[in-house]
């Protein structure tokens, strides 16, 4: 079978430690040091040699740092900030997930059904129930960028004379292209980012809290805005009634197989209504189609100020398709996903209207 | 799913249950509860003092010269043992004596992206991988063949992959006439030519290829391996290594898994058995799951043309199909699989005129062979097809005109095969009322339809792979004092059930519980020869095999016990452990006093049984391919809904009708039909093996495009729909109380049934597999522009198939021969005529000995 690399493993018992951890060691080493939680995306990787590490450091002995709740429900993600009311810390009704909070968790809690449940279908859909109990949300948002010309064993990369990803000169989906289109797998990011969820983020030199969308950068090889001493801690999200009028969210996914498969492509999507029915807020987030999770910003405008009728749909959907260019790097063809992103978005945007009250 | 049991027979008919007794009845396998609970040791779970691990280098070009092998920082790497490379094993092999040509490791040239180079030993797996990565090999590429078009253009000699074949880069054509095809297309009411294109797909099975080499004394060896074919295994180690075979033992293990992915001797059996004869010590090697994809041997991409003229009633007057198959590196079963491409397709629907041209060219990908239906289900996705889109020309459905067209049973078709029974009208009134396909096929709403489709299959090749008078099977058994029976076979158990029915035979006609019977199997030091798992034969030819060693023994006993009970022989019945006076049930004794009996008058009860095919009538060249015992049917009619938006498919419903002959184990039976529609749905809507390729001049790249389970698109549980299944029972007189195969034959209608069910849905005709959302979406395209509704190839390619083979057929008064083949003439000359066909018909259908 594959196997792995040799590396120095550890499993610090606090944040602190294993902030301490990312700070010293494998500072001034060629190779780095690489935080691993569930270790559904890390591990493979490293067998295919995608990604090195000298160490790793592991987040699964951190007391604390799963869980879901409001604010202190999750005291190994605050206790190294030490007070929970500092300048980082969550606001009034924001819900806490811990990042080593399992997706399998995500998915079952009542509290995200309830308030969040596109968050919740979006962890339900993420990869088999196996991968699941093991993968934890920290890690799906941090997950390494996919490409099917990356996402291969050592020897085929080098078959391939390698990619801009890792030793090669040319990305093989856009040869003539100076950069790397790898895209950003990630179901849970899209969905947070509709729902305007922030980051904290922790390191040795202190902690910060970022919105979502600012963590990622549309580089599929620095995908991650987080510095490499930074250790994504917690996920806050918004009060459910936060932005006023009522918030319906809706989660969608496009891949082969009923399990098992990474998107091919998601659409998120939150509107906050009036008593009217009208649109005061939209937040329309596709999934798989870039480096980053991608603001269909023309779409979220044309949604604001009309109700959510057929019409209005489906000229959302329209400019959504308009604002992805899916290349051909995942499952099916280039063409056909970029067809279903109207389809997928409106079916979407449907399932907000027949949300329940 | 449905409860398995309920759905035993056809409908309304009652399962064929005899109390006490095993065969027919839905036993527990007899493995299956250590497979359960893990008890299995599959070979990668074997270990043995000082084993070391061997891991393979493969090439990472895919067509080159080596120029270099630089060895020494693996060799100096810790844990390393030894190096081995080309220059170590010499001797080519393959499994078809006509194709040696493949190296254990590549000699001089690397021929596709995966090919084996070199292989490292180490103490550890640890060691072993991160040595094999320090292996420098220098190459020099050569032009890289990827398609059958480029191998077609490429007929000279520094331009070929191989040396051998047919020229160029075409490795088999095939060209084959019987009766004349003119008659036939001259007065047709109807002539279609259409084009149909099957993608290769793999076979995926859940174990990886794993081996284990153990050194014995006195210059032994002993190879464990996770293989279907443990005696050709065998053979091609003697060959390879220089030893002779008796110095050699294949175990095959507990496989999980094969679909024909593991009926060739493979690199990575041989290079452990060589290494573990250097170091002393035994080698383990377990294949990753992307060397599983370089292995392959899977299904072969083919392009078809498929003329076909029928009469106003919809029959079939005459046919002439093109088969172009893309084989890959090597030769492994390519031979036979061409003329797989043509062999089968007049056991299903009478055809009197057929014409057969098939090529097998060699391209730089991992090499293609056989793979669940063996060559057959590409021609069948065409002829299903075909059929559909003449019933909808003439105005018939899809039932109707193949009831019109089916073949007669127990005839010799125009190529001469011999048919057994025939129970396809049965399975195809089945699924045709199961499905209501009368009452709703072209009448459902837009998006949702209903395919028809029906297949046949080998029950057993009447030929083994390499040319001798021997049995393919043969069974012993030994009956001790214990009352136990002990039966020796070298068949290998794959999943598909082979030691259950073995024992239950053995049970089924000594009256024992399973229980009372151990197996010994697929061991050649212990095991009388069997050819292998492959080709459905095991059912068939192990079970009359049984049947016969079984016979014997029962004889022996019956004589002793009837003297001790004071009855006629003839009158004693064997069953639950005793043996009984079927006139006198209180006149009994145990099976074992029987065996006591017996063992006092006779000495050891030893018999044995074997089996051997019955002769086939065709003697043309090529007449070795296709003929069997009997061949199985199968009908199925599958219900989708297709979204015009999306071009998605959703298989909701399948309906299959399976002619077993009769089902040793119903239960068995069942999981093969269901693990047939899924593998069948897999190719249909999922799979496809397919390189990669990347710009010349960047980079002459030519890699698989998947070579893991998550890219490899096999569907999921949750993919699969619900399957309703019929076994059809008519027993055959070739096979063990009446039992035809069942691990192949269902899995030949789902893909064009699918492709039918699509067009019933949305209107669009999908001439290839896999049919995707984008292809329906392009068809539905093209109909809305005016242009043809269909997605599929364009083109077929200009092919030299040689000179055609002219083959009388039994209606022209032919005898089986060639009228324009020396070999066949020289032959006439020498032997006379071969019989008239009268004469060879009046053999006995029973080969058994």
């Amino acid at each position: 079978m594959l196997r792995l690399p040799p590396f120095t493993f550890r499993r610090p018992a606090t944040l602190d430690e294993a902030c301490a951890l990312l700070a010293g060691e494998g500072a001034g080493e060629g190779r780095p040091v690489r935080v691993v939680a569930g270790g559904t995306d890390l591990w493979p990787n490293l067998k295919r040699r995608q990604e090195e590490a000298a160490t790793v450091v592991s987040l699964m002995g951190i007391t604390g740092l799963d869980g879901i709740g409001n604010g202190g429900a999750n005291p190994g993600a605050g206790a190294h900030a030490g007070d929970r009311d500092g300048p980082t810390g969550s606001a009034a009704g924001e819900l806490c997930i811990g990042a080593t909070t399992t997706l399998d968790r995500v998915a079952a809690s009542p509290v995200l059904r309830a308030s969040y449940p596109a968050l919740a279908d979006a962890a339900a859909g993420i990869s088999t129930v196996a991968l699941r109990n093991m993968g934890t949300l920290g890690g799906n948002l941090c997950l390494n960028t996919r490409c099917t010309y990356f996402g291969q064993s050592e020897d085929w990369r080098c078959s391939i004379d390698y990619c801009m990803k890792e030793k090669g000169e040319v990305c093989w989906v856009a040869p003539s292209s100076d950069r790397c289109w790898a895209i950003s797998a990630s179901d849970a990011a899209p969905v947070l980012a509709a729902l305007g969820a922030r980051v904290r983020l922790v390191s040795c030199a202190g902690e910060r809290a970022i919105p979502i969308a600012e963590l990622y950068r549309d580089d599929g090889i620095e995908w991650l805005a987080k510095r490499p001493d930074e250790i994504l801690a917690e996920v806050l999200l918004p009060a459910a009634s936060a932005a006023g009028g009522r918030c319906r969210t809706a989660f969608r996914k496009l891949r082969r197989r009923g399990s098992i498969d990474f998107a091919a492509l998601t659409v998120a999507a939150a509107v906050w209504t009036g008593d009217s029915g009208v649109v005061e807020r939209a937040s329309l987030w596709l999934g798989s189609v870039a480096s980053s999770p991608l603001q269909a910003r023309d779409a979220e405008s044309s949604l604001v100020g009309r109700r959510l009728d057929p019409e209005t749909i489906a000229e959302a959907a329209r400019l959504c398709r308009r604002e992805a260019t899916p290349l051909d790097n995942a499952d099916f063809t280039a063409q056909w996903r970029s067809r279903m992103v109207e389809v997928w978005a409106a079916d979407a945007l449907r399932a907000l209207v027949r949300f329940p009250s | 799913m449905a409860d398995p049991i309920r759905q035993l027979g056809a409908p309304g008919e009652a399962p064929a249950l005899r109390p006490g007794r095993v065969v027919g009845t839905p036993f527990r396998r007899v493995d299956g509860r250590a497979k359960v609970t893990g008890r299995t040791l599959f070979a990668d779970d074997l270990a043995f003092p000082r084993m070391a691990y061997l891991r393979l280098v493969r090439s990472t070009v895919p067509h080159a010269r080596i120029l270099r092998i630089d060895a020494a920082s693996a060799l100096a790497a810790p844990g390393v043992l030894t190096v081995l490379t080309g220059a170590d094993l010499p001797e080519p092999f393959g499994i078809m004596p006509v194709s040696q040509d493949e190296h254990a490791l590549c000699l001089d040239q690397v021929r596709f992206v995966g090919d084996p180079v070199a292989a490292v030993v180490a103490t550890s797996e640890d060691a072993a991988t991160e040595a094999a990565r320090a292996v420098v090999v220098e190459y020099e590429p050569l032009p890289t063949i990827a398609t059958i078009d480029e191998a077609l253009a490429t007929p000279h000699d520094d331009e070929r992959i191989h040396h051998h074949g047919d020229g160029g880069n075409v490795h088999k054509k095939v060209s084959l006439r019987f009766g004349d095809l003119e008659p036939g297309f001259a007065a047709a009411a109807l002539v279609l030519d259409d084009l149909f294109f099957y993608e290769g797909s793999t076979h995926l099975p859940l174990e990886q290829h794993a081996a284990v080499a153990v050194p014995e004394d006195e210059d032994r060896l002993t190879l464990y391996s996770s293989t279907q074919t443990p005696h050709y295994l065998h053979r091609a180690l003697a060959q390879v290594l220089g030893l002779s075979a008796g110095r050699i033992r294949v175990i095959a293990t507990p496989c999980g898994g094969g679909f024909g992915g593991k009926s060739d001797p493979f690199s990575h059996e041989i290079v452990a058995a060589k290494a573990a004869l250097r170091l002393g010590r035994p080698v383990k090697v377990t294949l990753t799951r992307e060397e599983v994809f370089y292995c392959h041997r899977g299904r072969h991409p083919v392009l078809m043309r498929l003329r076909t003229a029928f009469d106003r009633s919809g029959a079939m007057r005459a046919q002439h199909l093109r088969t172009a198959l893309d084989g890959g590196a090597y030769g492994s079963y390519g031979v036979a699989s061409t003329y797989y491409t043509g062999a089968l397709q007049t056991t299903t629907y009478r055809l009197d005129a057929y014409r057969f041209d098939g090529v097998r060219v060699f391209t730089n990908k991992p090499p293609c062979g056989p793979k669940r239906g063996h060559g057959t289900p590409q021609p069948r996705f065409g002829l299903e097809i075909q059929l559909d889109k003449a019933a909808v020309e003439l105005g018939l459905d899809p039932a109707e005109i193949r009831l019109r067209n089916l073949a007669p049973a127990a005839t010799v078709t125009a190529n001469w095969l011999r048919l057994g029974t025939n129970g396809l009208e049965r399975c195809i009134d089945a699924v045709v009322t199961g499905s209501r396909f009368r009452e709703r096929w072209g009448r459902l709403p837009h998006g949702r339809g209903l395919g028809l489709a029906c297949g046949a299959y080998l029950c057993g090749a009447g030929l083994p792979i390499y040319w001798n008078h021997l049995p393919q099977s043969a069974v012993t058994l030994l009956l001790d004092r214990s009352g136990g029976v002990t039966v020796a076979c070298g068949e290998s158990e794959i999943g598909q059930g082979s030691d259950s029915v073995l024992a239950a035979v053995v049970a089924e006609v000594l009256g024992l519980p399973l229980g009372d019977v151990r197996l010994s199997v697929a061991d050649t030091d212990l095991t009388p020869v069997d050819l292998g798992s492959y080709s459905s034969r095991v059912t068939l030819m192990v079970g009359q095999a049984a049947i016969e060693a079984a016979e014997k023994a029962r004889e022996l006993l019956a004589g002793a016990a009837a003297d001790q009970l004071d009855v006629p022989a003839a009158r004693l019945v064997f069953a639950e452990g005793r043996v009984l006076d079927a006139a006198d049930p209180e006149r009994s004794m145990t099976f074992t006093e029987a065996v006591w009996a017996a063992e006092a008058r006779h000495g050891l009860i030893a018999t044995a049984g074997s089996y051997t095919p019955p002769r086939a009538p065709g003697r043309y060249r090529g007449a070795g391919v296709g003929p069997s015992p009997t061949y199985s049917y199968t009908a199925a009619v599958i219900e989708v809904e297709v979204d015009p938006t999306t071009g998605l498919i959703d298989v909701e419903q399948v309906w299959i009708a399976h002619d077993i002959g009769r089902a040793i184990n119903p239960v068995l039976t069942l999981g093969q039909v269901e693990g047939s529609v899924y593998m069948g749905l897999g190719e249909a809507l999922y799979e496809e093996q397919v390189v990669r390729r990347l710009p010349r001049h960047r980079s002459g790249a030519s890699v698989l495009r998947a070579v893991s389970m998550l890219d490899y698109k096999s569907p999921t549980f949750l993919d699969m729909p619900t399957v309703e299944t019929y076994l059809i029972e008519e027993p055959d007189p070739a096979g063990p109380f009446g039992a035809k195969e069942v691990g192949q034959g269902p899995l030949l209608p789902i893909a064009p049934a699918v492709a039918n069910a699509v067009y019933d849905a949305v209107g669009v005709r999908i001439d290839e597999v896999p049919v995707l959302p984008h292809k329906v979406l392009a068809a539905l395209d093209a109909a809305k522009r005016g242009d043809p509704a269909r997605f599929g190839p364009k083109r077929f390619p200009e092919v030299d198939y040689g000179e055609t083979l002219i083959v009388p057929t039994p209606a022209e008064g032919g005898d089986g021969t060639a009228i324009n083949d020396w070999r066949d003439r020289e032959r006439r000359g020498m032997r006379g005529a071969g019989g008239t066909m009268a004469e060879r018909s009046a053999e006995p259908r029973s080969g058994r000995r």
